[in-house]
């Protein structure tokens, strides 16, 4: 393979507002290998799930992509005609969504609502788009999936939908799956189920995912790589072992400290203080300034980012590198 | 299922039988029919004779005790100014009103969903800004004025459409339709386009507001995630979402428009019951009054009824409420 899968350079994403333009995405860049799962941490608003629309070319007007370059496998997507960004779009990469219940079609029979994904990138018989839908249902883990063909969503529990969406997002065998929150809408117990499946499904059929969260416990499980995001920007990028053992950024710092796996008992909850900041008043320089701990008259300016390895941060004083 | 309708039509008996009394004390009380049938310088004899003939020297309750007698037999009584049986009088007016009804609402909705979910899709476009336009239009100006521009214009000016009547009809099981000739569809145009115009504006604004609601979903969000195209979109998904409530108008519509198109009936004389029922108000005509009365609340019940099959063909999720 010559070269990543998916590089997003410089990707700014932008919604004009009665209030002002908010920015949703700033400048962001990162890469996914083929066959990768590199996850995609951040809080509500962070601009991860405007990202994951942008490489699908998904962006509501009056939103817009200003800036910026996707290219997948190193054919540029940002400003295709929306034909060939249709074509593209569940063939080369497909997304499924937090709430299976919202994105299936509740009126269609889950075969025939598969079969439009199909039939949308290429003229197959419907005996032969049925079988199709079978066996991607099977992979997915749903027993007895000829038969469960012509059953409706509502006829699902939450775990199998999120399965069907996920098998529709498989079913033309795309090189990169954006997976926005998938397992948020279920139970925990179903979402290791889901966690572990994914896994073996991305190993098995060879499929990049980049695994949208605002669980650093599910992306720690999964992912090989990480990135977290702030205020629509990338603030920390690299290994998931070595990030999460050495964060360099404060707010990724603060994010470990905050898991509830880390609290003493009996003690509150660590947490990061003050809220995240408005997209509309965003602070000159560093927008997680004004609650970080180690800010000063240098945050003032915005960091740019420091590379260190495949690692990458932004920050003017980031935690030091751990001692080994 | 099965179930569910028979409950419906036991239902059904109980609304007849309170309608029955309804509509036969309120025909009660609008006139005595007895000074409008016969002249006034008839003598004390024949005006008594004529009171008992009609039975109505009997009370209140032992009239409509005669009635619901007869009624269990199928006999509606005769028409005090046509001497003839009631039902068979209103069935030979039923089909004209029918085939200018279903003309009208059909068009009505066959143009009107297509465009209104047009103006949902795009709905700063130009084209959706005319057609709301004509929609409001189409709500606010009155029928009869309407009736009678498009008989000034269509008829009087230009003289390419008949002004009124039937035209020429052609048998099928028995009864004349006007749709089975070309004649006949030149008289129907003007009075079905009369009608229709109201239903158009309804029909425009339900599916422009049902699709509206629709596209900003997550079903549409993955559908196009899936690289489905705009046209399998709206013709596969938001079609099938919005059908409930447009099969619901659809039917209220039909049984309104069928019980009263008279201010059309009567602009264009198109022979049908709506003209019958004002005449026999006129001439306080109460057997016919009674039946027509009767007949359409036995069409609400009965269009009541299927539009709730419909649904349950529509929506599977009501299957599994239906079925418990």
């Amino acid at each position: 393979m010559s070269g990543p899968l998916l590089v997003v350079d410089g990707l700014t994403t932008e919604f004009p507002t009665r209030a002002g333009i908010v920015r949703a995405v700033r400048e962001v860049s990162f890469h996914v290998e083929a066959g990768e799962i590199l996850g995609l941490v951040g809080e509500s608003g962070s601009g991860k799930s405007v990202t994951g629309f942008s490489i699908l070319g998904l962006i509501d007007p009056p939103g817009r992509i200003t800036g910026g370059s996707v290219r997948l496998a190193g054919r540029e997507l940002v400003g295709l005609p929306a034909r060939d960004l249709r074509a593209m779009r569940g063939r080369e990469i497909a997304m499924v969504f937090q709430d299976p219940a919202a994105t299936l079609n509740p009126v269609l029979r889950i075969g025939d609502q598969m079969a439009l994904a199909i039939h949308a990138h290429e003229t197959v018989g419907a005996a032969a788009a049925r079988a199709r839908v079978a066996e991607v249902l099977t992979l997915v883990g749903i027993p007895d999936a000829a038969r469960r063909l012509d059953a409706y969503p509502h006829q699902f529990s939450g775990g199998m939908r999120q399965r069907v969406a996920i098998a529709t997002a498989l079913l033309n065998r795309p090189k990169l799956i954006i997976c926005d929150e998938p397992t948020t809408a279920l139970d925990v117990s179903v979402q290791a189920q889901i966690l572990t499946e994914m896994r073996a499904l991305a190993r098995d059929t060879g499929t990049a995912l980049i695994w949208i969260s605002h669980d650093l416990a599910t992306v720690s499980s999964l992912a090989s790589r990480i990135i977290v995001m702030y205020a629509g920007r990338v603030i920390e990028e690299g290994p998931i072992r070595q990030v999460l053992s050495a964060p360099r950024h404060p707010y990724t710092r603060g994010l470990l400290d905050s898991l509830p796996a880390k609290a003493v008992a009996g003690k509150d909850l660590m947490q990061i203080p003050g809220a995240p900041p408005s997209m509309l008043a965003l602070p000159p320089g560093c927008a997680f300034a004004p609650r970080c701990l180690r800010a000063d008259a240098a945050c003032d300016a915005e960091p740019t980012p420091t590379v260190a390895g495949d690692r990458r941060w932004r920050c003017h004083h980031p935690h030091a590198e751990p001692t080994s | 299922m099965l179930g569910f309708i028979i409950q419906r039509l036991l239902q059904a008996v109980v609304v007849m039988m309170i309608i029955s009394v309804l509509v036969f004390c309120g025909v009660y009380a609008v006139g005595n029919p007895i000074d409008v049938l016969i002249s006034p310088d008839a003598t004390q004899q024949i005006r008594e004779e004529a009171i008992r003939t009609y039975g109505l020297d009997q009370p209140l309750w032992k009239q409509y005790l005669d009635f619901v007698g007869r009624l269990v037999q199928g006999d509606f009584g005769r028409s005090f100014v046509f001497g003839s049986p009631v039902l068979p009088l209103i069935l030979s007016r039923l089909p004209a009103t029918l085939e200018l009804t279903l003309v009208a609402v059909v068009g009505a909705t066959l143009v009107g969903v297509p465009l209104g979910m047009y103006a949902g899709y795009k709905p700063d476009s130009l084209a959706a800004r005319a057609i709301m336009g004509i929609s409001i239009l189409g709500f606010s100006v009155p029928t009869f004025w309407i009736g009678l521009v498009l008989i000034f214009i269509f008829a009087v000016q230009f003289g390419i459409l008949p002004a009124g009547s039937r035209g020429e009809t052609r048998e099928l099981f028995g009864i004349s339709w006007s749709v089975l000739t070309a004649n006949g569809w030149q008289h129907l145009f003007l009075p079905a386009l009369n009608l229709a115009l109201f239903k158009f504006a309804m029909m425009v604004r339900l599916a422009r507001a049902g699709t509206r609601e629709i596209m900003l979903t997550d079903t549409v969000k993955f559908a196009r995630a899936a690289g489905e195209s705009e046209a399998t979109i709206l013709r596969r998904h938001v079609l099938r979402l919005i059908a409930i409530p447009i099969v619901t108008v659809f039917g209220l519509e039909f049984g309104s428009t069928l019980a009263f198109a008279v201010v059309t009936e009567t602009i264009f004389s198109w022979p049908g019951v709506g003209k019958l029922i004002i005449d026999s108000i006129n001439t306080l005509d109460r057997p016919v009054m009674v039946a027509y009365l009767m007949l359409v609340a036995f069409f609400f019940i009965l269009i009541n009824l299927t539009i709730d099959i419909v649904y349950v063909a529509l929506d599977p999720r009501l299957r599994l409420r239906a079925a418990s």
